[in-house]
């Protein structure tokens, strides 16, 4: 399993995550980004892809 | 041992290629040359929350992978020179660098301002770590700040400011602030949120002169009217760092011309096989918008283009027989930004700068908004403020 933490006071909800790892990072009805914490390990190469795009650089992953 | 890959530039782009190198299954020397003292670092927050704060190396470094772990990095050093045909890289401490492949991710250096009396302390751009860290001690309340240039960075710089406690006046050239990319009704209603929050706009005025004997004290624009400065902070665009790259049979008029796998394209069209360029100093076609060769200076596209120059390189060095597949492998980035200016999060994808008609399609100039920029009825553009969803989704229309 891979454990995905996001600095929330970091983020700012624009969502490019979103593109790269959609089974993990979504924006809710109200626009705030919503993500799954843990994930498989076959998401890893996505939840990467996210963590470069993250204007804010929010995104860890914790090994 | 087989020469390292060279990249030229420790910048997010450098990073991301070396990133994608090892991705996408290169394993051997990678060295990355690099002007400034530093690592890699995210520039985007140095006009805005770390500026508002305190500017250091830690507050925007990437973080470090253990797959780049073993990346030979050349720092504080400038390339100045190359040679296509021996496969070479010349530092400024004369150091030559042989490699297998070459990667330009240069990027771009501040345009700065000529005038007579240029030669004053005061002056300050903002692109490097250095350039925020100098200017940050400079923004205390109360000081006059004269911002000239008003696109995204100075209109973000302004914004800082104000929060900071400085009077700010943006100089622009054009009639509102960030027209070109905004267009008229949207960049006309950004224009108003700074005012209402005490900005002072001198439009469709160019600076003459600056007024000041060792530190600038004023600044003198073209209809003769005199702003008072403390702080003059220039945000008038930029250069691509291409001379370095001279006497290769390469038009560098516009940054470096690639073709869609990054492969530097000589002035014959003919691409070079082993020298990629990436990120803002890169032209390339994008066949999402039209066959035009271009550069985008938004904030995705190194990392886009670092990956498709990886894929290539690896599947070239490695003599993979996926390598003509990779190399004929469509490459339609959409880029992206995003700016925020006070409570204002502006989100688009696209490239609004090719519009001829921004279209209200959502929510209230007054409030939260989009608009659609099209080009002869072709979907361009889109951009926001807030309603990310609903930006969000026209994304999947360019691709």
């Amino acid at each position: 399993m891979i454990k995905v933490e996001v600095d929330m006071a970091k983020c700012q909800h624009y969502g490019q995550c979103v593109f790269e790892a959609p089974d993990i990072f979504r924006l809710n009805s109200d626009d705030k980004l919503e993500y799954t914490a843990e994930a498989d390990d076959s998401e890893r190469a996505n939840i990467e892809a996210a963590v470069d795009v993250c204007p804010m650089q929010a995104i860890r992953i914790v090994e | 041992m087989s020469h390292p890959v060279v990249i030229v530039g420790a910048s997010m782009g450098g990073l991301r290629t070396a990133e994608s190198l090892r991705r996408s299954g290169y394993l051997g020397p990678i060295t990355i040359i690099g002007e400034e003292a530093h690592k890699p670092y995210n520039r985007p927050p140095l006009s805005k929350e770390v500026l508002a704060k305190e500017v250091t190396h830690e507050a925007v470094a990437f973080e470090e992978r253990a797959a780049t772990a073993d990346v030979n990095w050349v720092l504080g050093t400038r390339a100045i020179s190359a040679n296509f045909e021996h496969n070479t890289v010349t530092d400024a401490d004369d150091q030559v660098h042989p490699y297998s492949a070459l990667v330009i991710a240069t990027g771009l250096r501040s345009k700065r301002l000529s005038v007579p009396n240029g030669d004053l302390a005061s002056r300050f751009a903002l692109r490097t770590l250095e350039d925020a860290i100098a200017l940050r001690s400079e923004l205390t309340p109360s000081k006059k700040v004269v911002i000239l240039g008003g696109g995204f960075i100075g209109c973000e710089v302004a914004a800082t400011a104000v929060k900071l406690g400085c009077q700010v006046t943006v100089v622009h050239h054009s009639a509102h602030p960030m027209l070109r990319p905004l267009g008229t009704e949207l960049a006309r209603e950004m224009q108003a949120r700074h005012e209402a929050m005490g900005v002072t706009f001198k439009l469709k005025r160019e600076v003459a002169d600056l007024i000041g004997s060792t530190k600038v004290e004023g600044v003198l624009l073209d209809d003769g009217s005199v702003i008072e400065a403390d702080v003059l902070i220039e945000a008038i665009g930029s250069h691509a760092n291409v001379e370095w790259l001279e006497h290769n049979q390469v038009d560098l008029s516009d940054g470096v011309p690639v073709d869609s796998a990054m492969r530097v394209l000589r002035s014959t069209g003919e691409a070079v096989s082993n020298v990629f360029a990436i990120g803002d100093v890169a032209s390339f076609v994008n066949s999402v918008f039209d066959s035009k060769s271009r550069r985008v200076e938004h904030w995705n596209i190194p990392t886009e283009t670092a990956k498709r120059a990886a894929s290539v390189i690896s599947s070239y060095l490695n003599s993979s027989e996926n390598y003509p597949a990779i190399l004929a492998d469509k490459f339609r980035p959409v880029p992206s930004f995003w700016s925020d200016q006070y409570d204002n999060h502006l989100l688009s994808f696209g490239l609004l700068s090719l519009a001829d008609k921004a279209t209200l399609v959502a929510g209230d100039i007054s409030g939260e908004c989009v608009f659609e920029y099209t080009r002869a009825d072709q979907l361009v553009g889109v951009c926001g403020i807030g309603m990310r969803s609903i930006v969000q989704s026209y994304r999947a229309k360019f691709i």
